[in-house]
């Protein structure tokens, strides 16, 4: 066993280390915050046999974001990124929806779960296209996302006739208010997502090889890792989450707007997988980390009408937080904070030489 | 040894005793170096023996930090490469680094264009473009877009860029490393005319044949030194090499061939090849070469830089897909290998001479290192399991030694000996047939160095076929069973290793003394 001198202070060097510190810190003081606005804020009531209160809705309207930054976890892992999902999102509600309104019996569990199936289905072949852009024509990733990022919503368009469809369907609406056991089936598919994500990742060599094709993709390949396969894996993933999302977002309006559907969710995503510590040059990943970055931002959504910012200033507080928090975490701006006091300009030898004609 | 004291005019540039210290490593040691107009000056060494420094001294992007720099007996000393630039030093970088997109006049006047009334006269552009170009005998036209031509007529672009700017000093650096012979003849004519109107040229390359034939004086550098300045006229190849690799040929003896003699008795040629390659090349990088590997077989590649070492191990393991050729593993099927994960798949295994870039993964710890070529192979649905994993890191820890013994370090704690050790251990998991080690001691301790050398030819005694490159040509003797010598990109020779010394190999590869080379060429 180590010694016990310092151990407390061993350990509290060693937590502030932790890469999740920082985010914890942060997603800490943003309910200290909301706890002083709000004296209520943390109370949690069980109505009907359902939890209610402000922290539960943070984690179930956190779902589609934390969905949707788990896939984008991997893809950013692999050096890539997929700025499609909010796209795909609105595709996957639009499917789903669209069937659920044409079909003859649209109040039925039964055409919720083919709505749902075909809507997962859809996002499966966009990860696809996506994945075959990507590791096959080797086109970059960000190009090769913004096809679909832009066409998708056309796309989805089409699929709605560019209408707003409303559909009446308890079993699909199920998906983002229903309740399971007390908990929202929203965040639970959500919380589902992110454990099975984490244990085939960790228990199968699926996030060693992700990982290794993201720090060095030569070496991978002259290892012999199956890099296209991989990379090809994590946008079909990420497409599926995205899908899930879609569903989730389309059943809690009990619509989709194809213009609306999953607007902007790539952004968020990418702030909590950046948030969580993942770096965007690839690599190590941490989707712990993920999970706590998407619900700093579910918090940080629900701080803003809280106390009471005005609307106008939302976007701008929300750049705040979320600059100061990247800050914090990174180890370079750290150090020049810690550095400040003492530094003694040691710049590079001048030359010594006794004139200098140029 | 006659220090070339000509009838010399003035030398535009004299650096004398000039030194460059870059945190713990002295780059440039007291080097004097001085460029004659009307001159030639080959600058010649191997990879770090401070080429690339000393050019930089010169021109300004590096600080010197003892030393003086004289220019036409003038002591100047640049803060940047455009004040060399303005002072008439030129230098065109192997990487032509131009503007593809622009025309050639452009590209050539680009930051002094002609105008007139504010505008840029294209007229007059052209014109100056066409009477530079035409006068180092390049008839290209001026208004065609860069790109459009091959990097040849770009390189001669950017040197009648550089010397249309009053050159008086022009250095190329590896200007001819991606031409072919004809466009290699054509700079050489450039630069004979260049020369003879009086520009000093410097010439640095890794081809001995054309730095005989272009130049007119050389200084050989090692490990920051200058180790020798001579006219070509009077030097050999054998000199040369000799100068650059620091080897005393009369103190060279054979101390490693009594067990050289002990382990080449096995009469290899009579059993199948493990692996075959059949007229295996790629262009630019290695002409079509014949070469069998066998079990239990060490085969040495000697050769100097850019002979085609590394490039040869590479298209026989599938990391650059070759041109020609085929490959047979086990005498299957005639069929080239289509990628690094295809030569696994049949036995073979590859460590890369550039650890860094090609081999570790720094953010992962030591144990996921060694196992990820086994991983790897698996597939990601079949992890290792947890006893088989610790059995076989602990397992190779102990074997090769690695410190710290500690596998769940990253890898980036290790030294790069220890490295070297985790990449061997990671081939060595996988069990393979044939293992390609490029410069698998390259910049690793002596106690490193001896072990992997041990463990090589511990290796070949079990029956894996091993192929060894390295730049250290007694290491190469000590260890191989047989030798392939290597030169500008073509296997000059192939024999076993029987009495051979450093001597003969160098021989071999500078063609001199009794046309020995030849015969071997004659034979391959």
């Amino acid at each position: 066993m180590p010694e016990t001198v310092s151990k407390g202070k061993a350990l509290g060097a060693r937590a502030m280390a932790h890469h999740l510190f920082w985010p914890l810190v942060a997603l800490g003081a943003l309910l200290v915050v909301n706890l002083i606005a709000t004296p209520t804020f943390f109370n949690v009531r069980i109505q009907d046999g359902h939890l209610f209160g402000s922290l539960v809705d943070i984690v179930r309207n956190g779902a589609p974001v934390l969905l949707v930054a788990i896939g984008m976890t991997l893809v950013i892992a692999t050096r890539g990124i997929d700025l499609s999902v909010g796209a795909v999102a609105a595709i996957a509600g639009a499917v789903a929806c669209v069937y659920i309104v044409k079909s003859p019996a649209d109040g039925a569990a039964a055409t919720a779960v083919v709505a749902i199936t075909m809507g997962l289905a859809v996002s499966v072949a966009l990860g696809l296209w996506n994945g075959f852009l990507v590791s096959v024509v080797g086109i970059q990733p960000i190009i090769a996302t913004l096809v679909l990022m832009v066409a998708g919503r056309g796309i989805a368009m089409l699929v709605t006739g560019g209408q707003i469809t409303t559909v009446n369907n308890d079993t699909f609406a199920a998906l983002a208010s229903g309740h399971l056991l007390t908990l929202p089936v929203a965040a639970l598919i959500a919380l589902g997502v992110f454990a099975a994500t984490q244990v085939v990742v960790r228990r199968t060599a699926l996030g060693l090889l992700i990982e290794s094709v993201g720090i060095n993709p030569e070496a991978s390949r002259l290892v012999g890792v199956r890099s296209r396969t991989i990379i090809w894996t994590v946008y079909v993933f990420a497409a599926l989450c995205a899908g899930t999302a879609g569903l989730i977002i389309a059943a809690n309006t009990h619509s989709v707007n194809a213009n609306s559907l999953g607007l902007w969710i790539e952004l968020d995503a990418i702030l909590a997988v950046v948030i969580g510590g993942t770096s965007l040059a690839g690599g190590r990943f941490s989707l712990t980390g993920t999970l706590v970055g998407a619900m700093l931002i579910a918090t940080l959504t629900r701080t803003i009408p809280n106390i009471g910012i005005p609307a106008e200033a939302n976007y701008l507080f929300k750049a705040l937080v979320v600059v100061i928090v990247c800050l914090l975490q990174s180890p370079k701006a750290r150090a020049v904070l810690q550095r400040r006091g003492d530094r003694t300009p040691t710049g590079p030898s001048t030359p010594s030489r006794e004139e200098a004609v140029a | 040894m006659s220090q070339a004291e000509v009838k010399s005019p003035e030398p535009v540039v004299e650096m004398l005793d000039v030194s460059i210290t870059f945190g713990a490593v002295r780059a440039l040691d007291g080097v004097s170096l001085r460029l004659l107009p009307g001159e030639v000056h080959a600058l010649m060494g191997e990879n770090g023996a401070g080429k690339s420094t000393l050019i930089k001294a010169l021109t300004g992007v590096y600080t010197i930090d003892s030393g003086r720099v004289e220019i036409a007996g003038v002591e100047t000393q640049f803060a940047t490469p455009a004040a060399a630039q303005h002072a008439g030093i030129s230098t065109v970088y192997q990487e032509v680094n131009l503007v593809p997109n622009l025309t050639v006049a452009e590209n050539m006047l680009l930051g002094r264009e002609p105008r007139r009334l504010g505008r840029i006269d294209r007229r007059e552009m052209n014109r100056r473009a066409a009477t530079s170009l035409l006068a180092l005998g390049i008839d290209i036209d001026p208004g065609s877009e860069l790109g459009g031509h091959p990097i040849a007529v770009q390189q001669l672009v950017a040197i009648a860029r550089a010397v249309d700017t009053d050159a008086r000093v022009l250095i190329l650096d590896e200007p001819t490393s991606s031409l072919d012979a004809d466009e290699v003849a054509r700079l050489f004519e450039v630069m004979h005319r260049l020369r003879d109107q009086g520009t000093a040229i410097v010439f640095v390359s890794h081809f001995l044949d054309q730095v005989f034939e272009i130049s007119d004086r050389m200084t050989i550098l090692r490990n920051g030194r200058v180790v020798g300045e001579r006219l070509v006229a009077e030097t050999t190849q054998l000199e040369l090499v000799q100068l650059m690799i620091g080897r005393d040929l009369q103190v060279l003896d054979r101390l490693d061939h009594a067990v050289q003699e002990a382990a080449d008795d096995a009469p290899a040629e009579q059993r199948l090849p493990v692996l075959s390659a059949v007229g295996l090349g790629r262009k630019g990088s290695l002409e079509a070469t014949d070469l069998n590997l066998y079990a239990g077989e060490v085969v040495g590649i000697a050769g100097l830089l850019g002979s085609g070492r590394t490039e040869l191990a590479r298209l026989l393991f599938g990391a650059d897909a070759p041109d020609t050729g085929e490959l047979t593993v086990r005498g299957s099927s005639r069929r080239r290998l289509r990628s690094p994960r295809h030569a696994i798949d049949r036995k073979l295994a590859f460590c890369s001479e550039d650890r860094k870039a090609e081999g570790v993964f720094e953010e992962l710890s030591v144990a996921d290192n060694m196992l990820l070529g086994l991983q790897a192979s698996r597939g990601w649905l079949r992890p290792i399991p947890t006893s088989t994993r610790d059995k076989l890191v602990g397992e190779f820890m102990t074997a090769l030694d690695i410190r710290p013994a500690d596998p769940s370090l990253p890898m980036r704690s290790l030294s790069g000996g220890n490295q070297q050790k985790v990449l061997l251990a990671r081939w060595l998991i996988t069990e393979p047939d044939v293992l390609l080690l490029d410069e698998p001691t390259r910049g690793i301790d002596i106690g490193a160095k001896t072990q992997i050398q041990q463990l090589v030819a511990d290796l070949a005694e079990k029956g894996m076929s091993v192929v060894f490159i390295s730049a250290e040509l007694e290491e190469v003797l000590r260890l191989s069973h047989r030798l392939v010598v290597l030169k500008d990109r073509r296997k000059i020779a192939e024999r076993p290793n029987r009495g051979i010394d450093v001597n003969d190999v160098l021989e071999i590869i500078t063609g001199e003394r009794g046309g020995l080379a030849e015969k071997e060429r004659a034979d391959a």
